[in-house]
Formats: structure tokens, C-alpha cells, sequence
């Protein structure tokens, strides 16, 4: 009767006593998550089924964070088409701008998602909420529209690949590099259809936003989901927050994973990833002399309090390299507000870049900061792809904010070392 | 349902931005989306693409976003039905969910060339490369994902079946 968190976690909401790798069953959600760009869709298929209202008013989130404020005036529309459902349907977690956040940032801060949880969401970045010790995994806009309207879902139960962390998390090394390290090593589909464990000695004493930075980036290896055991760590964060009750589950000991992966840290660097892949990792002492033409710091993979708190001690009293824009887009109205009280946005305003409101923007090339022909970006978002950020003929290198903020000071790829020395 | 179509060759991992970049991802309409199918994988595909053609890629089409307008843009373009090594999970669902045809094969992702005049016969599981005569064996689409797909997707399947 041994399952792994993941098994249990679907077993519980589709009132079974066990469930094993393969089964397809029919699952109850506790919140289904949209954006602006996907729910649109799924409002239209919503109203399409004939059904007079959602499941669950309180469970049914929308948060226009893509291309919020409106860059156009379709994207206006777009985002027009969710204020007006959000009314319609009396939804009581409808995010407006100036009171939003970037969805992954702003779910788990608002309390809206906890341990245990069966969480959908029209945006493949859903599986962020793993860090909390939940399912939660990305859906499109037709499975959000049948959600919506049932509040249940249908899936297979993923196999699980155990990641095992061991050693000590060097200086400047953070959950971006573990996740990266796990993709250069599986590569972007080795854990395609598969749960994400995170365990080991280093998971334990991994704070919170670097969970969240890890848990979302579990999609870039083709995972239907990542998860972490919640543990002490996880309590501190949801005690307080959460705003359902939760429950904290656990893999049995001889709990059965497709495959094991154990990494030792200690001794490790940052990674980068090199287009147009985020598989193609390489320690960022032998990145080589790469130019950059802009930084980005943010998105639902860095953009939380930690993040910019590391980026902003690494720039404090220096300023941008003079051919380089700095970018920092903190993930919510809230952590905007505490990188106010803390002097961080002084910190990044006084070096020169650019401080924005909460939003996706450049990440998926939306608006803010999109690049031109040629141009090259250091970004802490979690995708390289070709045109990810603009011209197709522009390139995307990922890392961590530590590397990023190190970067936009040197004016090429470089370890943080390498600018405080 | 058996078709014919002429073949488009994409390599591993064509991710939903190639497919679909999100610049263009203010808008949900189908027809315009159409317009920049393929774009960031080959900017002058939409124009160059017939209706009835079939996509030919390799392993992990699809991957990346969650973006249901990129199984719409293809559709919407023409396109009859993706053949790949394999696709990404998101991509997968939404295909299906909208009424897009799409076939693991990984002998036909290999051996089919670009222009080649390919059959797909869904009941009997084969694609046939009528320009080389060789035939490729997939797992047949089970009757009722081979009528969502005939109906246009899930929610038209749906509606249908409420209706009977």
C-alpha cells in the first residue's frame, strides 16, 4: 500500500484508498487558476457548455499578469474579457492591477493554495505550488473550462523520479541552480509525464522562495508536476497564510520511483543555461566572455523577496555596466512594497535600471523590455527558446539573480565573486 | 478517417513559442493566429502550407507553455494532423481538447521526408509514405478521442452528446 506525496495527494481527491503510476482518474480540485492570455478561451468554451455559473466562486482564480498593465488594445480586451467574468460569476480572487502579482508569486503569498491541494491552472508554470507540498500541475484553456464548470478533472497518475540533494549549498548557489541541474542532467523531456520529488539533506534547509524557484521550473523537464515533502519550513510560510485547511502528506519509505537521481552541491557554481534550451547548463566560470545587452531579474521563477534582496546587495553602491539595461520586476504588490521599505528599489534605481510593476512582460516576450535583432539577455525567468523574448534571431541565457545582478555589473556572464572581489 | 497530405519536416523539441510566439498572443482568434503558425520554427510557413498538410517533427513537440492557441494555430492553418516522436503532456491534452489530430509514430517522425505525399488511416493505425511506399504502424486513436476529434474538440463532444 506504499505511494509516493504525489499518489497520495491524487488518491485523496478522487476517494481512493490507493492509486498507482498509469491509473487515469477523475480528480476533485480545490482551485483552478487563469491569466489573460488563456482564460479568455476558457471563458468562451465555459460559456459554451451552457453552464449558468463556475463550481466554486471562491475557488475559481484570475489573475491578468501577462501583459498587465494593458500594452495594447487587445491585450486590453483580453483582460477586459476576465474583469467582466470575474463580476458575472462573483469570483472573490480576481486580481486588478495595483492590487495583483504575477499568479505563481501571488497564489501561495495570498494563502490561496496549501499542502495538499489539487491545484490546476491554465499556465504550464502552475507546478510551482509543489513547493507547498501540493498537486498542482498545468492545464489549457478547454481542461480550465471543464474545471471551471465541474470542479473536477480527469489525469493520469504520473510515476515519480526521486531527486536526492546532498552536500552543502555553496555561497550564490540557490534553488534556480538546482533545478538546473536536474534539467541539464534529465534534459527538457526526461521527466516528461512524471512527478518531480525534491528530497534530501539540502531540500530540508532550502527556504521557501528558492522551493517555489525549483517546484517551477519542474515543466522545463517535461514534469506534470514537482513537489517537495512540506516540512517546518512549509508551516512557517502557510501558518497564518493559508485560508483553507491543509494537510501534510508524505512519501512511504518504500514508496516506488520510476528513477533516482542523487546530486552533491557542495563544491558547486551557479549554472547558466545557453540557448535555445534549458537543458544546455554550463557552470558560470566557463560561460566564456558572453556580452550582454540587457538583464532581467524577475518573473514567477525569480521574482519573490530573496531574489531581489541577493540582486540588490550585489548592486548596492555600483552601477550597470553603461551598454547594459537592467530590468527588475519584483512578483507582487507586496514584496513591491517590502523592496520599497527595505531600500532595495533605491538600491537598483541609484545603479541605474529600471524598477517595474508586477508583471510576465519580457519573460515571454510580452512588453518590457522585449529585444531586438541580435540582441542578447541574461535573464532569472525559465525559459531560452527561440524569440522567447523577442526577435527570433535574439538569445535568452537563464540563471540566478546572484549571477544575473553580478552580470548587469560587469556587462557579461559572471559569477558574483567575480564583482565582489 | 483516412487523409492524405503533404509533409513538413520540424526538428526535436518545437516548443509552443516556435509555434506560436506570444507577441501574437493578444488576440484568441483562430484565423489570425493562423497567420503566424510555424513563424519563430519557419517565418514563411503560413503562407506556404496547404490545406490537408500533416506536420512532421521529432521528439517532444509541443513543449513549453500551456498556450492552447498553439494546437489552434495549426488547426486553423490547414494542417490535418501532427505526426512527432513524441509530444509534450500539456500540448497533448490541448490538441485533443480542441480537435487537433496528432500521432506518436517515431518510425514515421524519422523516415519521412519534407514534401512527401503521406496517408494516415486512423482506424487501422498506419500512416503510409505514398512517395516511398513505406507504411509506419501507430497506436490507434480510441473511437471516442477520434470523435471528440470529429466533433471539433471536447466541449463540441460534449454538446453533442448531451443533445443525443
Amino acid at each position: 500500500m506504499s505511494m509516493t506525496i504525489t499518489e497520495k495527494i491524487l488518491a485523496a481527491h478522487a476517494q481512493k484508498e490507493k492509486v498507482s503510476p498509469g491509473e487515469l482518474i477523475n480528480v476533485r480540485i480545490d482551485l483552478a487558476l487563469g491569466n489573460d492570455i488563456t482564460a479568455p478561451l476558457a471563458i468562451q468554451e465555459f460559456e459554451k457548455i451552457g453552464m449558468s455559473g463556475v463550481f466554486d466562486p471562491e475557488r475559481v482564480v484570475l489573475v491578468p499578469d501577462h501583459f498587465v498593465p494593458n500594452k495594447d488594445i487587445k491585450s486590453a480586451e483580453q483582460a477586459k474579457m476576465l474583469r467582466e467574468f470575474a463580476s458575472r460569476q462573483k469570483l472573490t480572487n480576481y486580481f486588478e492591477a495595483g492590487r495583483m502579482g504575477i499568479e505563481h508569486c501571488l497564489l501561495p503569498e495570498e494563502g490561496l493554495v496549501g499542502p495538499g491541494d489539487v491545484v490546476i491552472g491554465a499556465d504550464s508554470h502552475t507546478c510551482t505550488y509543489g513547493a507547498l507540498g501540493a498537486f498542482s500541475t498545468g492545464v489549457g484553456s478547454t481542461d480550465l473550462a471543464a474545471a471551471m464548470a465541474s470542479g473536477e478533472i480527469w489525469l493520469k497518475v504520473p510515476e515519480s523520479i526521486k531527486l536526492i540533494y546532498n552536500g552543502d549549498l555553496p555561497r550564490w548557489v540557490s534553488g534556480k541552480d538546482l533545478i538546473l541541474l536536474a534539467i541539464g542532467d534529465l534534459g527538457v523531456d526526461g521527466a516528461a509525464y512524471q512527478a518531480l520529488e525534491f528530497t534530501g539533506p539540502v531540500i530540508n534547509r532550502l527556504s521557501m522562495d528558492s522551493r517555489f524557484t525549483a517546484a517551477n521550473m519542474a515543466i522545463e523537464a517535461g514534469a506534470k508536476n514537482g513537489i517537495f515533502p512540506p516540512d517546518e519550513i512549509t508551516n512557517e510560510y502557510v501558518e497564518g497564510r493559508s485560508k483553507r485547511p491543509y494537510t501534510f502528506y508524505s512519501s512511504d519509505p518504500d514508496a516506488r520511483y520510476k528513477g533516482t537521481r542523487e546530486y552533491d552541491v557542495s563544491g558547486m557554481e551557479p549554472l547558466v543555461a545557453f540557448p535555445h534550451l534549458p537543458e544546455k547548463v554550463h557552470p558560470v566560470s566557463q560561460a566564456g566572455h558572453i556580452k550582454i545587452d540587457q538583464v532581467v531579474i524577475g518573473s514567477c521563477t525569480n521574482g519573490r523577496l530573496e531574489d531581489l534582496r541577493l540582486a540588490a546587495g550585489l548592486i548596492r553602491g555600483k552601477k550597470v555596466h553603461p551598454e547594459v539595461r537592467l530590468i527588475v520586476i519584483p512578483g507582487t504588490q507586496k514584496i513591491y512594497l517590502q523592496s520599497l521599505r527595505e531600500g532595495l528599489i533605491e538600491d537598483f534605481v541609484e545603479a541605474g535600471a529600471v524598477f517595474s510593476t508586477p508583471t510576465c512582460g519580457p519573460c515571454l516576450g510580452g512588453h518590457m523590455g522585449i529585444l531586438a535583432k541580435g540582441e542578447r539577455c541574461l535573464a532569472t525567468t525559465n525559459r531560452n527558446f527561440v524569440g522567447r523574448m523577442g526577435d527570433r534571431e535574439s538569445e535568452v541565457y537563464l540563471c540566478n539573480p546572484a549571477v544575473a545582478a553580478a552580470s548587469a555589473i560587469a556587462g557579461y556572464i559572471v559569477g558574483p565573486k567575480e564583482v565582489i572581489k | 478517417m483516412k487523409f492524405q497530405g503533404k509533409a513538413w519536416r520540424f526538428g526535436d523539441d518545437i516548443d509552443t513559442d516556435a509555434i506560436i510566439p506570444a507577441r501574437y498572443l493578444n488576440t484568441s482568434d483562430p484565423a489570425e493566429l493562423a497567420l503566424h503558425c510555424m513563424e519563430d520554427a519557419d517565418p514563411q510557413f503560413s503562407s506556404k502550407v496547404s490545406k490537408g498538410d500533416i506536420i512532421v517533427a521529432g521528439k517532444n513537440f509541443g513543449s513549453g507553455s500551456s498556450r492552447e492557441h498553439a494546437p489552434l494555430a495549426i488547426k486553423t492553418s490547414g494542417v490535418s494532423c501532427v505526426i512527432a516522436s513524441s509530444f509534450a503532456r500539456i500540448f497533448y491534452r490541448n490538441a485533443f481538447n480542441i480537435g487537433l489530430l496528432i500521432l506518436e509514430s517515431p518510425d514515421a517522425a524519422v523516415n519521412i521526408r519534407q514534401g512527401d505525399l503521406v496517408e494516415v488511416d486512423t482506424d487501422q493505425g498506419v500512416i503510409k509514405n505514398l512517395t516511398s511506399s513505406k507504411d509506419y504502424k501507430f497506436i490507434p486513436v480510441p473511437p471516442f478521442m477520434q470523435q471528440i476529434i470529429a466533433a471539433g474538440g471536447l466541449i463540441n463532444y460534449l454538446k453533442l452528446r448531451k443533445e443525443h
